[in-house]
């Protein structure tokens, strides 16, 4: 395989589509097929082989585009045609010094278009290859890079040689030296160009994947703006493999008990001999979660996450149903499933979480209106901290309800040495939930969503 | 290694824009992105996997490669539960039993000579691969595919109803085209067949799978695309309201709707239209017929209070477009 695909490979990687070795392999066939001559139909092959979803085919558009562009910045500062050509004529007249770098000076020359500007790209771009560009990993390391690279190419004679000019300066080594200073600004930029592309396609998805991984582990309370944008994406992910995980085998073989009727319908075109024989399956049941979230002002950072999890979940739950209460009740299936998650967030907020806590008064609601949700295969899954501000908790519909329920799962966001502390029913609560768990970040939501699910495996 | 299959010189498969040529003279209008997947299905020996909404083409895609390059077209129909008896073999247990009632006699006399168990044993053992020979197979889609001997296009369709049992299944056929037989061998393709597998995303498909197919996915067409297939499937419609139509199912796609219209309901609409000698949209017209085009009752709700000014908008189009 050739280098190009290889590190187009690695950036598609990087960029976070899955690309196997076998996938590899296919897409080197497929340049054997096709070659590198025609870009959209090399696109939409490369497309074909290497992205196998739709979330793929978007990166992998955007990663072809940004891998076989020619870095456009530079290219565009430079090409000034006339210009080029005038210090090209001054450079033959004042031809003195040592020449061991006339080889860069032309080149530098001859790029921005045309032949030119492909030779000096391949130049930079092998050079470039030479420092291992393509482990950056930090914006800050894009200066280290652009020098490395530019002495890769061999500027320093053409540095010592501008320097020594500027040291005694004079009519006649002025022109050359703004000469040199030219072509060395140019190669700057062009490397820089180079380099900056190979941070938007090696450094900024590994940095990102870092900060994400920060993030998820960040507690839920405490986190800037831009974490909880890294979280959405984060959390999509957690969803995602939940929904795989728990998603498959719903049926399992009951070995043992013949399925007398499908056996004989399986076998009537043998005369009604039994050849095939038909077992009965058992079936599992489908996860149903019935979520009750605590979203008055006190937990409300927690409650955000929770919503952002159920959010996700939603897709591949088929039956969910959310709640939210302050102290009334109300279904938020609406809110979720129209609106997009950051204006779903703040009317739920704004509409629901303004109330005074009333556990009880929420328990009541479910109880007199959504208790038919409530059966043997039901999952409640409940976040709060269990405050309810000394009104009654309802320990007599709670503990009904876990009698219903198949489970109850509590995430609580305060520590446990903090429960039963002040208004704090937890330790009553927790007699007759399945699960409780205390839960600060999203890497614990996710564990107790997965314990939620594990009842139907 | 440039041209490892070898193709026939006349067939259409030898370059990418005489496949959409020829998708084209069957009525197909085919992009870049459909003539490429199949140019490489074949070159690469690889099964397409087609992904996206119900309606766009899929199915169409498979039939009409099958009719534009002269092949034969095996369908699989998927379905939850459907098994190998289904999609490869079964044994013909009738004839089976039937040879068996007539073999009952001749065995008499055939093993009347020998003067030991042992004699007759081996004699018996001659004719035993008989009741377990091609005569007593019955090939299901998958083997008649590797038994073309003059190429052949395999559709599996919603491959995504299957289980994922049968998803397992597939892979010896889609990595190998070969099919293995215990009591027979490993049947191999003669010819592999160009193999478009289709699913509208019902469930997630295995990776195994995923990972050995080509990726296509159609989705809803642009108004330019749109055009030249309404106009290849319904010949008779006139310019002016091809373009109206279009423009109004263009936009009705952007509307707040569960199910949106597919090319599929476009084409139905379109002869709809020309059956009711419409020249124009008109809005009385578009509630009329609405129902061809959204199959919710509640997307009809949803848009009720729209058509008027959807209706305006396209036929507003027309001087868009030239």
């Amino acid at each position: 395989m050739d280098r190009a695909l290889a590190s187009f490979i690695r950036a598609l990687r990087a960029a976070g589509a899955e690309v196997s070795t076998g996938e590899a392999i296919d897409a080197a066939r497929t340049v054997d097929v096709i070659g590198y001559a025609d870009r959209p139909v090399l696109k939409a092959s490369l497309g074909l082989v290497l992205a196998k979803s739709t979330g793929e085919k978007t990166i992998h558009d955007r990663v072809f585009d940004q891998f076989f562009q020619p870095p456009a910045a530079a290219a565009a500062s430079t090409s000034d045609a006339g210009a080029r050509a005038d210090a090209a004529e001054r450079l033959d007249h004042g031809t003195s010094g040592p020449e061991d770098f006339d080889p860069l000076m032309a080149l530098i020359k001859g790029g921005g278009g045309g032949s030119g500007g492909d030779r000096l790209r391949s130049a930079i771009a092998r050079a470039a290859a030479a420092t291992g560009v393509d482990d950056i990993r930090f914006p800050s390391q894009i200066p280290y890079y652009v020098r490395q690279t530019m002495e890769q190419m061999g500027i320093a004679p053409l540095e010592r040689r501008l320097r020594d000019l500027l040291l005694e300066p004079s009519s006649k080594t002025q022109r050359e030296a703004a000469d040199l200073a030219t072509a060395r600004d140019s190669l700057q930029r062009h490397v820089r160009a180079v380099v900056d592309q190979r941070y938007e396609l090696f450094g900024r998805p590994a940095t990102e994947d870092f900060l994400a991984d920060i993030a998820v582990n960040r507690q839920l309370g405490r986190m800037s703006s831009s974490d909880q944008e890294r979280m959405k994406a984060a959390v999509q992910r957690m969803a995602k493999r939940l929904a795989i995980k728990h998603s498959r085998r719903r049926r399992i073989a009951a070995r043992g008990k013949l399925d007398l009727r499908s056996t004989l319908r399986a076998n009537a075109g043998h005369d009604g001999v039994p050849f095939d024989l038909v077992f009965k399956y058992k079936r599992r049941d489908k996860p149903r979660i019935v979520a009750v979230c605590d979203v008055s002002s006190s937990v409300s950072a927690q409650a955000h996450f929770l919503l952002l999890f159920l959010y996700a979940l939603r897709g591949t739950v088929t039956d969910l149903s959310t709640f939210a209460f302050s102290n009334a009740l109300y279904d938020i299936a609406a809110p979720l499933d129209t609106l997009p998650f950051d204006d779903a967030m703040a009317f739920i907020l704004q509409e629901y979480g303004s109330g005074s806590t009333d556990y009880g008064q929420a328990f009541l609601d479910l109880n007199t209106r959504h208790w038919d949700l409530i059966d043997r295969r039901t999952t409640v899954l409940i976040l709060g901290d269990g405050r309810s501000n000394q009104n009654d908790p309802r320990l007599d519909l709670f503990r009904e309800m876990s009698e219903r329920a198949k489970r109850v799962v509590w995430l609580c966001p305060e520590p446990p040495g903090r429960w039963g502390t002040g208004d704090s029913c937890m330790l009553q609560y927790r007699t007759f939930a399945t699960h409780v768990s205390h839960c600060t970040n999203a890497v614990e939501i996710e564990r107790a969503i997965d314990e939620a699910l594990q009842a139907y495996a | 290694m440039k041209k490892t299959t070898s193709t026939a010189p006349s067939s259409p498969l030898g370059a990418i824009a005489s496949i959409t040529e020829a998708l084209e003279t069957v009525g197909y209008i085919s992009t870049q992105a459909i003539s490429t997947a199949i140019y490489l299905a074949h070159h690469l020996r690889k099964p397409v996997l087609i992904e996206g909404p119900a309606g766009v083409g899929k199915t169409d895609l498979a039939i009409s490669a099958a009719r534009a390059l002269n092949f034969a077209l095996l369908r699989l129909q998927c379905y939850e539960g459907l098994d190998d008896s289904k999609a490869l073999y079964e044994w013909k247990y009738g004839k089976q039993l039937l040879y068996t009632q007539i073999l009952k006699d001749k065995i008499g006399h055939i093993i009347s000579k020998a003067d030991t168990l042992d004699e007759a044993f081996g004699k018996l053992t001659n004719f035993q691969d008989l009741f377990f020979s091609r005569d007593f197979l019955e090939a299901r889609p998958l083997l008649q595919a590797m038994e073309q001997s003059a190429g052949s296009v395999l559709l599996i369709d919603e491959v995504d109803k299957s289980d994922e049992a049968f998803e397992a299944l597939l892979l010896e056929v889609l990595a190998d085209y070969q099919v293995t037989v215990p009591e027979i061998g490993t049947i191999k393709a003669q010819v592999p067949p160009l193999v478009i597998l289709t699913s509208n995303n019902t469930r997630e498909l295995g990776d195994a799978l995923k990972r050995r197919c080509l990726h296509l996915h159609i989705g809803f067409p642009d108004a330019a695309l749109e055009n030249r297939v309404v106009r290849a499937r319904v010949p008779g419609i006139s310019d002016r309201l091809l373009v109206q139509m279009v423009a109004f199912v263009q936009a009705l796609r952007h509307e707040n709707i569960r199910k949106p219209p597919s090319i599929a309901e476009s084409v139905d609409w379109a002869r709809t239209l020309i059956l009711m000698h419409a020249s124009v949209l008109d809005e009385t017209m578009v509630r009329d017929t609405l129902n061809v085009l959204l199959k919710r009752q509640s997307d009809i709700l949803a848009v009720q209070d729209r058509l008027g000014e959807l209706t305006r908008e396209a036929r507003e189009a027309p001087s868009q477009a030239h």
